[in-house]
Parts: structure tokens; sequence; C-alpha cells
């Protein structure tokens, strides 16, 4: 469980320092008047559906750390035996690389105005995403196909699990990238439009560090990384 | 008080965040059934969950007539006992206290109180209430089903929850993941909903600090709510999976029924750790916006300010960051490293101060205050008497010690249904006779509700309190029939039909008590805007019940507090969060 308590403690340290801010010693009894409103000093505003993005990749960070700590309990039994990764996941690791920095271009792009390079990162990140959804399934395909089937093993088990959520997030997020595509293609007014991408590329970079992280757990690397560390510390 | 000067007060700052685009129902349908409106949102969570109790209660009397009456009900055999205390454990828990006190009290008091015209995402939040709607019809369908709800008890440990032998093998089991996974789903539109509106939605004026404890307790739960269920998610599709392709992620290798099982090598232990990791934080998801409430109720119908504010406040904020820390102190007797044993036990202990921090508060804001014995208050201190006596008992199954002899016997069901059973129950009850005519227009009955009260409280002890007894004689839980035994006297045979009846009659007051709810609608006494003087937002909206978009034309500005009860000098005993200094001519927020 020590995955899901570092990243409760990161949480709660983000949330300290959030806290630390708001005056929380405060004798408000003793205060009248309402000059002592303290969101107002900080410049401009974070506007609602950002933070709420934000509390959502808290949430989908709470899951992923989940299913690393209980992917980390479990292959330590006896009946674990590791699959073999796939060459083509590296091919869909380089599309998801693609897919988040064609976001942040098109992002890029909506700060200057660019209307047309705004819609064409936001498609190239569309079927870039699609591609590399498509990609995932070819990998399934290829398991099974090599005998490495969802039960025979808890490493194939996980290994399905892990892909099959992470694919799951991208798709919700195509979702909201098709209906920012419509705004654009309507031509809604730049504000509102700027911050739909921008909440677009947020939740694809998240989704790409999500995913660099499990390709870690699923080849080990994060356990000989993790493996070295104590080493040093003893 | 400190003077803040008239030419400081006069510039109000411009709104930092603009206003939401507030979306208006155009039918029927959108008005009052697909409605975004936070209000008529919070009145559907409410009384779907009260419905879905309703029909725990009635698995909760069943239980107790096999209890006080072996052998005479045919119509409840072992199979069926398990199933309901199973469903009636789940529902209660999760399906109506998580969902009436974040979903029912979070709807309508976060943005009331908070000064906002609605949720920052109402489509969402419209949203999360159907999925709810949609989780328990799945819920429910489990009775329909062949082989009926699963009997896996309501932490549905692996390995028999899902072997044959278990009650609702084959459909009871796969329904209740399926309708936990969608209640989840559900639960995180709504709470990302509640934080992101009291963090980015309050009025001017409306610091953190100045917010009334009932939107701190409610907030803080709903965070750690949104942190906690992913566990409960993952534990559920994993078992789902083990169920139905048949994997290993939780089955041990195991024979069942004279065969060897598809199973082999999975852990058991961690479907523990999972659900736990969830399953304490819900304890105080349901008791923070219980200590919410609690501390506006006593605070308004003592007439006087709420002692220690701050500390009420870090001690809500101690007791969600603690609550993660403390998990495996339900797993003692599932075998841990001795040194995990006795760090769990210590976090455990050390969530007692934040909490008697809160206990002596409430006492303090009581002594001398001018208490009024309004049926609320009379809630509100049952609430801190029964959380005390769950309390304390908790202090016993803290000890490692104390708690591998006590584990399984009905000493551990006494204290959890005191702690998060009966004491959030009457915080639900508190509330509702307290909010009901700011909902409504009316007041609830007052006679009704006086022998509801007593009725739920008396009888409440009568049942749980002989409890622990039989627990300390080491009467186990969850036997369907216990038999003759040599541990257990026959006068504990006596003690349980006791028991059955009292819990029978409060079931009954119930009755009374939605009774009331209904009759009140309609022939209530008129309530007028607030009737019980208090100072918080949601009381002095221009019309009650509150209209659409809560506040008319102008948002109202916040100069105080939420506590100012018999300030000396002022000309009432309260004072309104919104009502301006003295001298300062009242403005509105958006002209």
């Amino acid at each position: 469980m020590s995955a899901i308590v570092l990243f409760i403690a990161a949480v709660a340290a983000i949330a300290g320092w959030w806290l630390s801010q708001q005056r929380l010693a405060a004798k408000t009894w003793l205060e009248e008047g309402v000059a002592v409103d303290f969101r107002g000093e900080r410049g401009s505003a974070v506007p609602p559906a950002k933070i709420g993005l934000g509390v959502f990749l808290a949430v989908v960070g709470s899951l992923f750390a989940l299913l690393i700590s209980a992917y980390s309990m479990r292959n330590t039994m006896v009946d674990w035996r590791e699959l073999p990764l796939p060459r083509l996941l590296w091919l869909n690791t380089g599309v998801l690389i693609i897919s988040s920095a064609a976001l942040q271009w098109s992002l890029m792009a909506a700060r200057r105005n660019d209307d047309e390079d705004m819609l064409v990162g936001l498609l190239v990140g569309g079927a870039s995403a699609v591609t590399f959804l498509a990609g995932q399934l070819v990998v399934w395909q290829q398991l099974n196909v090599a005998g490495y089937v969802v039960a025979s093993n808890p490493a194939n088990s996980f290994f399905y699990l892990i892909t099959a959520l992470h694919g799951l997030h991208l798709i919700g997020g195509l979702v909201a990238l098709g209906r920012t595509s419509a705004k654009v293609w309507r031509r809604a007014p730049m504000m509102q439009v700027r911050l739909s991408v921008e909440l677009c590329a947020i939740y694809w970079h998240f989704l790409l560090l999500v995913w660099l992280v499990l390709l870690g757990l699923l080849t080990g690397w994060t356990e000989n990384f993790v493996n070295i560390c104590r080493q040093l510390l003893t | 008080m400190v003077d803040i000067p008239l030419d400081q007060v006069a510039g109000i700052p411009p709104a930092e965040v603009g206003e939401v685009e507030l979306y208006h129902p155009r039918s029927w349908w959108t008005r009052y059934v697909f409605s975004q409106d936070a209000k008529v949102i919070a009145v559907q969570y409410s009384i779907t969950a009260m419905s879905i109790g309703m029909v725990a209660l009635v698995l909760s009397w069943m239980m107790r007539l096999q209890l006080g009456f072996p052998g005479t009900f045919s119509f409840i055999d072992a199979n069926q006992y398990l199933q309901f205390i199973t469903m009636h454990g789940m529902i209660m828990v999760i399906y109506l206290l998580t969902a009436l006190f974040l979903g029912g009290f979070g709807n309508y008091l976060i943005p009331l109180m908070v000064g906002a015209r609605d949720m920052v995402f109402p489509y969402v939040n419209m949203l999360s209430y159907w999925v709810y709607l949609l989780a328990v019809l799945v819920l429910a369908a489990t009775f329909l089903v062949p082989g009926g709800p699963t009997g896996a008890g309501w932490t549905l440990y692996p390995p028999q929850a899902i072997l044959s032998g278990t009650p609702g093998q084959d459909w009871g089991i796969v329904l209740m993941l399926a309708s936990l996974i969608l209640f989840i789903i559900g639960f995180t539109m709504g709470g990302l909903n509640y934080v992101v509106t009291v963090l980015q939605a309050r009025t001017r004026g409306m610091t953190l600090m100045r917010m009334p404890l009932t939107v701190w307790g409610i907030f803080t739960a709903t965070v750690m709510a949104l942190l906690a269920f992913p566990a409960l998610f993952v534990a559920s599709v994993m078992l789902l999976l083990d169920r139905l392709l048949g994997t290993s992620f939780f089955m041990p290798t195991l024979v069942e029924m004279g065969q060897l099982a598809k199973y082999g090598g999975g852990s058991p232990i961690l479907f523990q750790h999972l659900f736990w990791f969830f399953g304490h934080p819900e304890v105080y998801i349901v008791a923070l916006p219980a200590f919410g409430i609690i501390s506006d109720l006593i605070s308004t119908h003592a007439r006087k300010n709420i002692f220690g504010y701050r500390m009420m406040v870090w001690a809500i904020v101690a007791i969600g960051a603690l609550s993660f820390v403390v998990w495996a102190h339900h797993m003692y007797v599932s075998g841990m490293h001795p040194y995990f044993g006795f760090f769990f036990a210590t976090t455990t202990l050390i969530i007692a101060i934040p909490t008697a921090i809160k206990v002596y508060n409430w006492v303090l804001t009581l002594w001398r205050g001018d208490i009024h014995l309004t049926v609320p208050m009379l809630f509100a201190l049952a609430f801190i008497v029964t959380f005390v006596n769950g309390g304390l008992t908790g202090l016993f199954l803290g000890n490692v010690v104390v708690d591998v002899p006590l584990s399984d016997t009905m000493f551990v069901v006494a204290h959890f249904h005191m702690v998060m059973g009966i004491a959030p129950i009457m915080a639900v009850f508190g509330g509702i006779y307290h909010w009901y005519p700011k909902v409504t227009g009316r007041m609830l009955n007052d006679v009704l509700g006086k022998f509801h009260f007593w009725v739920t409280f008396i009888g409440a002890y009568a049942v749980f309190f002989p409890m622990h007894y039989l627990g300390l004689l080491g009467m186990p839980r969850r036997y369907h029939d216990i038999g003759e035994t040599s541990f257990v006297p026959a006068s504990a045979h006596d003690l349980n039909a006791f028991m059955s009846v009292a819990a029978l009659i409060v079931g009954f007051a119930q009755l009374v008590f939605l009774f009331n709810l209904v009759w009140s609608l309609l022939k209530g006494k008129e309530a007028g805007g607030n009737p019980w003087g208090a100072t918080s937002l949601e009381w002095q909206t221009p019309e009650t019940p509150p209209g659409h978009g809560n506040w008319g034309k102008n948002l109202p500005i916040v100069y105080r507090w939420a506590y100012d009860y018999s300030v000396p000098g002022a000309a009432r005993d309260f004072v309104p969060q919104n009502e301006p200094p003295s001298g300062v001519v009242a403005q509105g927020a958006h002209s």
C-alpha cells in the first residue's frame, strides 16, 4: 500500500500548502467587514472548470496509485509469471507522446488566436489518440494469440486491467476533445475555446504521465529503480 | 469587535470569479425531474436515499425477529438471514448515509451557505443523481434475480463472497459490485461539484474561516470520499473480474465442493487492504458532515457562538487526514506484522484527540447557553451522547489485545451501530427538523417530532446498550441461530427478545416521522424566512423556499463569521452574516 500512501501524502501536502495560504489562524469572530476577502490578492482567477479538472485528476491519480499498490502486493506471490511485453507497446507510447505534443501545440496556437493551427493540433491529437487505442487493442490481440489470456496468470490479469482502465480514461478524454473540436468548427468565442483546449491538453499530459508510470511498472523498471535506491540507502 | 474603517468597507472589491451562467428550466420536466437546480437534486437525493433506507430498516426487523425469536419464523432461513445482514449494512452505510449527507445536505446547503446561485457544474450535478438512482435500482434488483441478493456480509470478503455456498453467488454479487461501481461514478460527479463550489463560488466576504462548520464538514468529507472511493472501485472491479472471468486477483488456491477450483495464488488480504482503505475513511465521510451539522444546531439553538471555531476547523481537517492511515485496525485478526498492529493502534488512538476536542467544544458551547430544547436541539444532544458512547468502545477495539477476543462478536456490532449508525442518523434527523422549514416553508409538527425523538432515542439505546453485554459474553455476530451453547446463559436469549421488541418499536416510530414530513408539507405552520433566528446565509434568502438562483438580483455580501449569537449591545440576539456593520449602507454584489 506504499504507492497509495505516498500519493495521499502528496495530495495532503498540496492541500496543506493551499490551506496555509487561507488564514486558518484568523480570529474571524473579531473581524467585521468585507475587506477580508483574500482570494482577490493573487491576481487573476482560475476558472472553476480548471479547478474541477485538477480535483478530478487527483481522483484518477488515486485510482491508478491504488492499482499500482495492488500490483506490487500481488507480484510478490509465488504464482506470478511475468509476461513478455510486445514491442508494439513502445510504438504506442510514441504515438501517445505525439498526441500529447499535438494538443500542446494546439494550445499554443489558441494562445496566439490561430484558429487553423489550433484545429489541426486538435485533430492530430485526436487521431493519434485513436491510433494509440487501436494499437493497444492489437497488443491485446497479440498477447491473446500467444496464449497470454486474461485469467491464465495474475500478471496477465493486471496487464489487461491496467491497460483497459487507462484506455477507458482516454476514451472519456476523446469525448471532451470531440466536443472541443466541434466548438472550434462552429467558431465559438475564442475565450471559451481556449479554456477547453487547455483542459484537454492538461488531461492528455496527465494520462501520458500515468501511462509512462504504468509502463515503468509493467516492464519492471520501477521495481529495479526502487531496489537500487533501497541498496543505496542501506 | 474590531472597527473596520468605513472607507475600507465601502470599497468592495470586484467579484473575482464571474458569476456562473445560470441554467433556466423551460418545462415542467426540466424543472422538477431532470432539474439542474441543486435544491431539487438535493430533494431527489434525499427521497431516494430515505426510500432505500426504509428497505434496509425492514431488513433489520427481519434480522431482529430471527435473533429474538429463533425458529419461530419459517420464512427466514440461514441463507436469507445472511442476505438480510449484507443488504442492511451496505444500504445503510453507502446508499443511505453517504448519499443523504453529501448528495442531500451537501447539495442543498453548500450553495446556500456560501452564497452561490447554484453548484458550479449543474449538468454534471444532475447526472450525478441519475447515476446514483441507477445504482440504487441495480441494488434493489438483486432482490428479484434468481438466487437473491448476495449474503457475503457487507464487507464482501473474498474468497467466500464469490464461491458457491454463499447465497447470491449467481447474480447477487455481480449486481452488487456493478451497483457499487455505478455509485462511485455518480458520487465522483457530485463530489467534484461540492468541492469546486466551495473553492470557487463563495460570495464576497465569505472567507474559508467564515464558513459555517456544516460546510467545512461536508467539504472535507467530500475530499476524503473522492480519494477513498477509488479503493472500493478498484476492489469491486477486481472482484468482479475474479467472479466473471476467473482471474485470481484475490482468490487463493482452494477446494470448492470437493473439486479443485479454477482459482489459484491470489490474496484475500489484498482485498481487505483495498476495502478498508476505503472503509475507514468512510466512517469519517459519514461522521464529519454530522459533526458540522451538530455544531451549527447547537450554536443556533443554544443562542451562543460556537466555542473554539478555529479548533473545530483544524480538528475536522486533522481527522480527515488521519483517517487515511488507520485502515488496518479493521484487520488485526487477519494477521499482520506486530509492528504494523502497533502502528495502526497508535494512529487509531491519536484520532481520539481531535475528536475529543470537538466534543469538549460542543459541551462548552452549551455551557451557560440559552438552551432551547427544540426538536433539532434534542437530536443534537442525543448525537453528542451517542457519539461519545460509541467513541469510547472504539478505544477498546482500537487496541490489538482487546480487539482480538472481541472481534466478530456482538460488541463490535454494538460499537459501530452507536458510532456510525445511531449517531449520524441523529444528526440526519436533527438536520431535517432544522432545515425543513427552509426547504418547504413550513415547520414540522413539534408534538410528533418530540414523540419521534424520544421513542427513537430511548429505543435505540434499548437495542444497542444490551448488545455490548452480549458481545462481552462472547455471542458471535452473523450467526443465524446460536443454538445451545455453554457460554451464553438463557437470560441472554430473553435479552435478545427484549432488544427485538425495542427494534420493532423504533422502526414504527420512523413511520411517524415520515407521516410528519408529508402532513407538515400540507398543513404545517408557516415558517417564515428565519424561524430559528439563525445567522448563516441560507436563512437570509429573499424567498422561502429559496427561488431559482437563490438570491434574487444581488448576491449577498458577508461581513462576519457565522456565529454571532447574543452579541452584547446588538439589537437582536443574532446578527446575520450579511448584515452590514453599523454605518455601512448595504450594497449588492452585482448591480
